[in-house]
């Protein structure tokens, strides 16, 4: 069971209580993109074996999406975080270097 | 002399000298330093698509390699539904094309895959399922795929232990496929891994690719943990590590990895000799040949790599079931696992060529692609050897860019 806290009210839920929002971090496509640049932010995912970073709802809770950086090879949780940041912040990443020394962020984007 | 071909005089004559003559099933290899192909992926899929390069193709310099054990990923954790009731034609084709194939797969291969055409039902449990199904059933007839929409009298004809009345979901009829059915899902990959060592191919397990190199936009050198090996073309036929192993060929794949989950139960006296599927309260079922019940439901909603998920889906799907057939109520449960599927946008396979020449991907199966096992192969087979195959041009990934989606949500939507 995974277990999440929302950083909006503070309250720790495990995945019942959540729904999930799939990758976080893809920007939009803007007018005049490429069909390519559209793919990207529709379909294409970095989907890797690792630290990963998604969007969540707290749906049965406060209601607000936040942010969550895991490990989808051990399930590590590494912190959650507002949904109103472009790239995952200073502690988060930190907190992913230290189970993985030398770890990029967007490693092959 | 020993015994190679497998037949009951074989037996026979093996039970008369206390079982001496039989041989490995397929040969140990080690890497050479070259191959023409190189499949990534000992699974069902992989094994396939080598088999028919050998056999379609005469393409025989063939290496399998497999990062743990033939057969152990998704081949070996799937619930072993073979049906072809799919809306889209290019679906309906490949589908099809691979559920004719399982017909005599075990006289083809001469290795028992215990392929029972039991029929498989798809139950209708809301108005909107009853007319989507029907939907799929005219499809079906004009694709040449045998379906038909029956009431729900006939349901309980076919299986006396359903539930028809509720409580949540009544039966409203089902999509009925009496050419469906089940095979034994490691007798797929053991009979296909025979075949293929019998070609010459060689299959290499715990051989792990650790990378992907190639020279002006062709693939050269596939690194395994089992030293480097050269190859003129690279099929990655590996289901949910495929993103992981684009991503060392250099590109992204449009799939997201999440696991799916199955169980048996205790074995117990044959009570359902068909397969069905109720996909509005998530879960289907089948009888296997021991009696187990063998149950799957739902994927999880978050990516993950682990081949375990979360408890409350089975938890959903045991809930449905019980209430579907209420005599599963007391049933003890002897096993769980989960398997790591690979999700499309629009919940149809890759069956495609790539940005770096000569890398070929096989993917997208998600949670269905154990029935797919044969026709794959042979497409798969078919893009490799001649650059085309027209059982997988509707399924090249620029389908996504292009927008020309092959949408199965309502036919894969959960079950399979």
């Amino acid at each position: 069971m995974l277990i999440l806290t929302c950083p909006c009210c503070g309250v720790t839920a495990d995945e019942t209580e959540l729904a999930g929002g799939g990758e976080a971090h893809v920007r939009r496509a803007g007018p005049g993109a490429s069909e390519s640049e559209v793919e990207d932010y529709l379909f294409m995912r970095e989907n890797p074996r690792g630290p990963h970073f998604e969007r969540w709802r707290h749906a049965y809770g406060c209601g607000k999406w936040f942010l969550a950086a895991r490990d989808t090879a051990t399930l590590e949780v590494f912190g959650t975080y507002p949904a109103q940041t472009t790239e995952p912040p200073e502690h988060i990443r930190a907190a992913i270097t230290e189970r993985h020394p030398g770890w990029r962020w967007r490693d092959f984007s | 002399m020993s015994t190679r071909r497998y037949s009951a005089f074989a037996l026979a004559r093996e039970a008369l000298r206390d079982h001496l003559g039989w041989q490995r099933a397929w040969a140990k290899a080690s890497p050479k330093p070259r191959y023409d192909v190189i499949i990534v992926g000992a699974g069902g899929h992989g094994l396939a698509t080598a088999y028919y390069l050998g056999k379609n193709f005469g393409i025989r310099n063939v290496a399998v390699l497999e990062k743990g054990w033939l057969g152990g990923g998704n081949t070996g954790r799937n619930t072993t539904i073979i049906r072809s009731n799919y809306l889209q034609d290019p679906s309906a084709a490949i589908y099809e094309k691979s559920r004719a194939l399982y017909e005599t797969l075990s006289q083809e291969l001469n290795y028992n895959v215990m392929f029972s055409p039991r029929g498989v039902m798809m139950l209708a449990q809301t108005e909107h399922e009853v007319r989507g199904y029907k939907r799929t059933a005219h499809a079906n007839s004009i694709q040449g795929v045998t379906t038909e929409f029956i009431s729900p009298e006939r349901v309980k004809e076919l299986v006396p232990i359903i539930e028809l009345k509720g409580p949540r979901y009544p039966v409203l009829g089902a999509l009925w496929q009496a050419r469906g059915g089940t095979a034994r899902h490691d007798a797929v990959a053991w009979g296909y891994a025979r075949a293929c060592s019998d070609m010459g191919m060689d299959i290499i397990q715990n051989c792990e690719v650790t990378g992907i190199r190639s020279e002006g936009g062709q693939v050269t050198v596939v690194e395994t943990s089992k030293g480097e090996i050269g190859c003129g073309k690279l099929g990655l036929v590996v289901a949910g590590h495929s993103g992981v192993l684009a991503q060392k060929a250099g590109f992204r794949l449009p799939i997201e990895s999440l696991a799916l989950q199955a169980l048996v139960s205790e074995p117990i006296k044959p009570c359902m000799d068909v397969v069905v599927m109720a996909n509005t309260v998530h879960g289907y079922m089948s009888q296997s040949d021991k009696g187990e019940m063998v149950i799957g439901g739902g994927t999880d909603a978050f990516n993950n790599y682990t081949q375990r998920g979360s408890f409350h889906h089975i938890e959903e799907t045991v809930r449905a079931l019980v209430e579907t057939f209420p005599m599963i109520s007391r049933l003890k449960m002897l096993r769980q696992w989960g398997g790591i599927v690979d999700m499309t946008g629009d919940r149809s396979p890759i069956i495609s060529k790539t940005p770096v020449d000569g890398i070929f991907v096989n993917c997208g199966w998600g949670t269905g692609g154990f029935k797919a096992i044969p026709g794959s192969g042979w497409a798969m087979a078919e893009l490799m050897a001649k650059g085309h195959s027209p059982l997988s041009a509707a399924f090249g990934m620029e389908r996504f860019r292009e927008g020309r989606f092959i949408d199965e949500s309502v036919a894969a939507g959960v079950a399979h």
